[in-house]
């Protein structure tokens, strides 16, 4: 494998990393609130707002229903906006957080329904104010469900990163794209997939460990 | 310290509206320990909800210490909730927090110190027995220690009332004895006023001074613990008392039970005494003074309170005249007869 080859799978493997770093970032930080917002204001929940609730359902499910190649070119002018290009890793970027963030608020409002509603009550029983029930109750003790919610996300961005190159984005898909299958070689092709198996693989351990280390169920 | 004036709670409305509680008054003074017994669905976890205003009753006013609960807004309601603590009968213990923590929480919601929580939280672990396990996770206890925490984590706010959800009902025999000592312990070092409901009549013999029963959302009998179950006034009371005694008549008896006397038939009679009733030779005098003969086929004596509470299933053997002169005389003591039906001579 000559060292050209080498460098070209090293630099698209930290463009996917890159990547997939800042939308996923970005998607736990917009996300796990917007999850949160969707739990507690469910009907007969502690904040209540069926109107509200069923607004950010819609918008929500929206979201989540479009096409990520689709979703990609029809933001443009809105990547644009943000990153000042429409093509490149950081137009890439937008996109996959978009497409992330619905994705994150659904995992972390299933993980909020996992909380035993017990929990909930004894904490008003106590006193506690909406929010200390959602910073101290809630949250904590969904925890181990947000991170295995966050490494889904992740493992489907590393996937959804592939059709980068759409965009110019690069990244190990797209180098599999046009190394791989346009120019007909099978070599680039297996080492693009095998750095993605190794890659996913990795995320998920990682995930894996940070649940078991973070839950005391 | 607790009162509860006409407090109904329904739920849903129109056709398909629900009356879970309704009219209920119920006083608890400072100090002591009132018990509500129901089966389940009668509306207990209702009514105990409605004290700290968990379920807000749809009519009537709730006081707890001289405060009118159901006129308070959202933040005083919290405040006042700090007077109450609560148990449940699944712990509702939070699994990513420490004993230490879970005791803590109360009064990191009431944005106390550290030091302050310190302060208060090892007493609180020594009482309850469990300053050993302060690091340790809920998953790692026993159901009876997981009590145990709840308690001292409901008592962390020093409430002046402590609201028992079925507090023993997820618990062994073993443990459900321990955990109502302790209880009975905090009512008596802390003066503590506690309401608790439950299904279980030894709950309420064994810590209650007063108790309740609650059926289809109606308070239907209130007393003292040791009239409860010497002389319950209702029939469900009696249904209670008679499940927990044990003392239903063995199968093969049943099955030889008439509805109607019959010419060669013998009463059998449930008899229920208590108090001075309970030290009267009885049967010899019924022996005697009748000449009937008693066959007893079931007895039992309990302890409640101090009370003594004798039960007794026998079959009257004499004729017919003999045999009611002598449940005539039985009447006529402190006692409760029930006849429960005729068999067949077998002489």
């Amino acid at each position: 494998m000559s060292s050209a080859l080498i460098d070209l799978v090293w630099q698209s493997t930290l463009e996917t990393l890159y990547m997939v770093a800042v939308s996923s970032l970005i998607a736990a930080l917009l996300g796990v609130p917007l999850g949160v917002l969707l739990y507690v204001t469910r009907p007969r929940q502690i904040l209540a707002q069926p109107v509200i609730n069923g607004l950010l359902g819609v918008i929500t499910n929206v979201g989540r229903s479009i096409p990520f190649i689709i979703l990609l070119v029809a933001i443009i002018p809105f990547t644009r906006m943000i990153v000042g290009s429409s093509i490149g890793t950081n137009a890439a970027a937008v996109p996959l957080t978009i497409a992330a963030i619905p994705f994150v608020a659904r995992l972390v409002e299933g993980a909020l329904n996992e909380v035993s509603p017990g929990l909930v009550e004894a904490a008003q029983s106590m006193g506690a104010t909406p929010m200390q029930i959602i910073l101290k109750v809630l949250l904590p003790e969904a925890r181990g469900g947000i991170i295995n919610g966050l490494t889904i996300t992740v493992v489907a961005l590393v996937s959804y990163s592939a059709m980068a190159g759409a965009v110019g984005g690069g990244g190990l898909g797209d180098l599999g794209i046009r190394y791989g299958y346009n120019r007909f070689n099978p070599t680039v092709m297996l080492i693009t997939v095998v750095v993605l198996v190794v890659m996913v693989q990795l995320f998920q351990s990682l995930g894996d460990y940070l649940v078991r280390k973070s839950d005391h169920k | 310290m607790i009162t509860l004036e006409r407090v109904s709670k329904t739920y849903g409305s129109g056709g398909r509206a629900v009356q879970a509680l309704e009219d209920i008054d119920l006083t608890v003074p400072k100090g002591t320990i009132h018990g509500v017994i129901g089966l389940s669905g009668a509306g207990k976890s209702t009514l105990i909800r409605c004290v700290n205003l968990l379920e807000r009753p749809s009519a009537g006013r709730v006081f707890v210490d001289g405060q009118e609960l159901t006129a308070l807004n959202p933040a005083q309601l919290r405040q006042a909730r700090h007077q109450c603590g609560m148990i449940f009968q699944h712990f509702n213990l939070l699994t990513n927090r420490s004993v230490y923590d879970n005791v803590a929480l109360p009064l990191e919601l009431m944005r106390e110190s550290r030091g302050a929580i310190r302060e208060r939280v090892m007493p609180l672990l020594e009482l309850t027995g469990l300053a050993d396990k302060a690091r340790q996770y809920p998953a790692e206890l026993s159901g009876g220690q997981k009590q145990r925490v709840a308690i001292a984590r409901a008592l962390a706010s020093r409430p002046k009332v402590l609201l028992c959800d079925e507090a023993t009902s997820a618990l062994d025999p073993q443990t459900t004895t321990s955990i109502l000592s302790l209880l009975q312990e905090i009512n008596q070092q802390l003066g503590l006023t506690i309401l608790l409901i439950t299904h279980e009549m030894e709950v309420v013999k064994s810590i209650c001074h007063r108790v309740g029963l609650i059926s289809d959302g109606r308070l239907v009998e209130e007393a003292d613990v040791g009239d409860f179950f010497t002389a319950p006034a209702t029939r469900l009371g009696r249904e209670f008392l008679n499940d927990f005694l044990e003392l239903e008549p063995p199968q093969a008896l049943v099955e030889r039970l008439e509805a109607e006397a019959g010419a060669h038939t013998h009463p059998v009679v449930r008899l229920t005494f208590s108090g001075d009733s309970v030290s009267t030779p009885l049967i010899s005098r019924l022996a005697r003074e009748h000449g009937i003969d008693v066959s007893i086929l079931q007895a039992k004596v309990e302890s409640i309170q101090g009370r003594t509470l004798g039960l007794m299933i026998a079959e009257l053997m004499g004729s017919a005249e003999q045999t009611r002169q002598a449940l005539a005389t039985l009447e006529s003591f402190d006692l409760h007869v029930e006849v429960l039906g005729h068999v067949q001579r077998t002489d």
